[in-house]
């Protein structure tokens, strides 16, 4: 292998899956895996969820034992922090002064909460959630006599964190500046009903709403929320969940091509062929015409991880997997396959009142992408059914009767052909 | 604790000691056994830990619930009779000596 040694830069789902597939598939170099947290890699998506319940511990977070490490030979450099890297040396400086050299260099940097650029915003009782540090703060907020929470921002992380509170016994208001919530990622049918369950659990949701100011008392302590429209919420916890911004800074400063994420191409290369990009900040092609995207998944993260593992070990194939996210909140299995946002046309099957159906996107008749809830198949299946064209048309979807698991057992000879 | 096999598609095969409260699943994380994917970190939502128990299997295992069911209908290989998905198998002293074939692909 004309590669020895491969430095990756993020402890998180992407950088680590890196390491691991790296020996999973035979890779005898090197491989130093390097997060600025102090613990061992974990999982992040129950910190909005189990973990603040409860249900879910340390142990149950943490994606691979000490044992791991040592057992596969990875070197895991927890607690510091790559502050510049020479491309022309091939080598990365550390925080802690220690140096790096690599052949190969996977940034899996990820992302960093969208701070909300308002004033008070930094008062005692304001909080993002990210990391596990976050979580643990937050959890002990939460673990008491009920608060009056407020959370900025109806994305995922707000919506789970607001089911999540709500179901601890606290008062919840979300604050929305959109007209709906989780705008960017759900039809406008799924936002409403889903709204709607929120309300019914009794969150209180609050769209075209922006926050203008954080009042605290003189202790430093949040008390106020203030819209701009003037409104003023009560409120002893503030969470703020607009987004995230992706970490490129080291990969700016080195002078690799960067504009919202680390620019890559469809092998997920950077502007330096041995340097790599993946996961929450990379900025990849997508498979659609002449577009750049970038995702904020585990499934984009271990996928895009897989991919440059393999390329690094000599398979070098271009990234191309079916988009997926998962979401629990209102005691409810959200999955969304693909990508819907530039939809034109959809079809639900299933029983919205049931609290089980599905949403079948289609842009220019052709399938972009399925929103499910309570349907684990129908998502499973259009994963399958996306990745490879055999999709139905939504003339196919709309006629009586019709479902996806039918549809997908049916021997392909009695379905269309498959569709570009 | 259990002794799990996971036999590879080459035919290769990871013996495994794993114990509880690990699932099936846990177990080939922990030892980095190629093949199980788990990228839902095990809340039965991706179908990527799929396997496919030994058809001569005596091993006594936990009934299937709707969920799991349901999942096994999109996973990359095709479902089997013997499908199941290994975030779902908690590891017991019973589970000992149970073998699991892995899929060629997992996504």
């Amino acid at each position: 292998m004309a590669s020895r040694s491969v430095a990756v830069i993020g402890a998180g789902q992407g950088g680590l899956d890196t390491a691991a597939a790296l020996r999973a598939k035979g890779y005898d170099g090197r491989i130093t895996l390097v997060g600025e947290e102090p613990a061992l890699p974990y999982q992040r998506p129950p910190l909005s969820k189990g973990f603040l319940t409860g249900a879910i511990g340390h142990a149950d977070l943490t994606l691979r034992t000490e044992s791991f490490f040592e057992a596969q030979d990875i070197e895991l450099v927890t607690g510091d922090r790559a502050c510049h890297i020479d491309l022309f040396g091939s080598r990365i400086e550390l925080a802690s002064g220690g140096r790096l050299d690599y052949d190969r260099l996977v940034l899996a940097t990820g992302s960093r909460p969208r701070p909300l650029p308002v004033p008070g915003a930094d008062l005692n009782g304001v909080l993002t959630l990210r990391t596990l540090a976050d979580a643990e703060a937050l959890r002990a907020l939460l673990d008491g006599p009920p608060r009056q929470v407020a959370i900025v921002g109806a994305g995922f992380v707000g919506l789970e964190l607001a089911s999540t509170a709500r179901s601890l016994g606290h008062e919840v208001t979300v604050v929305e500046a959109q007209a709906r919530v989780l705008a960017r990622a759900l039809t406008p049918q799924l936002s409403r009903w889903l709204a709607d369950r929120h309300r019914q659990q009794g969150v209180r949701l609050l769209t075209n709403s922006e926050v203008a100011a954080l009042y605290g008392s003189a202790s430093g302590q949040v008390e106020v929320l203030q819209l701009r429209d003037g409104t003023r919420l009560p409120a002893d916890l503030v969470v703020i969940g607009i987004g995230v911004l992706p970490r490129t800074e080291l990969a700016a400063d080195a002078g690799l091509l960067v504009g919202d994420g680390v620019i890559v191409d469809p092998r997920l290369r950077t502007t330096d062929r041995s340097v790599y990009a993946i996961g929450d900040c990379a900025r990849f092609p997508d498979s659609g015409p002449g577009r750049h995207i970038r995702l904020e998944s585990v499934q984009n993260a271990s996928g895009q991880a897989r991919c440059v593992a393999a390329a690094i070990c000599g398979d070098d194939a271009p990234y191309t997997a079916v988009p997926w996210f998962w979401s629990e909140q209102c005691a409810l299995r959200l999955q969304m396959a693909g990508l819907t946002a530039d939809h034109d046309e959809t079809v639900t099957v299933g029983d919205p009142d049931e609290g089980r159906f599905s949403v079948l996107c289609y842009r220019e008749g052709t399938l972009v992408g399925v929103e499910s809830v309570g349907r684990p198949a129908d998502h499973g299946i259009a994963r399958r059914l996306l990745a490879t064209g055999a999709w139905p048309t939504a003339d196919e979807a709309r006629a009586p009767g019709f479902n996806l698991k039918s549809f997908a057992l049916k021997p392909p000879s009695q379905r269309l052909p498959a569709r570009a | 604790m259990a002794k799990i096999t996971y036999q590879h598609p080459n035919g290769t095969i990871t013996v495994v000691d794993v114990q509880a409260p690990n699932t099936v699943m846990r177990g080939a994380k922990l030892n980095n056994v190629d093949g199980i994917e788990a990228q839902c970190g095990g809340s039965a939502q991706c179908g990527t830990c799929h396997v496919y128990i030994d058809e001569a299997s005596t091993v006594p295992l936990p009934p299937m619930d709707e969920v799991e069911d349901d999942v096994l209908y999109g996973t990359a290989c095709p479902r089997r009779e013997n499908s199941r998905l290994s975030c779902q198998l908690p590891v017991t002293d019973d589970l000992d000596g149970l073998l699991v074939h892995l899929p060629e692909a997992q996504s």
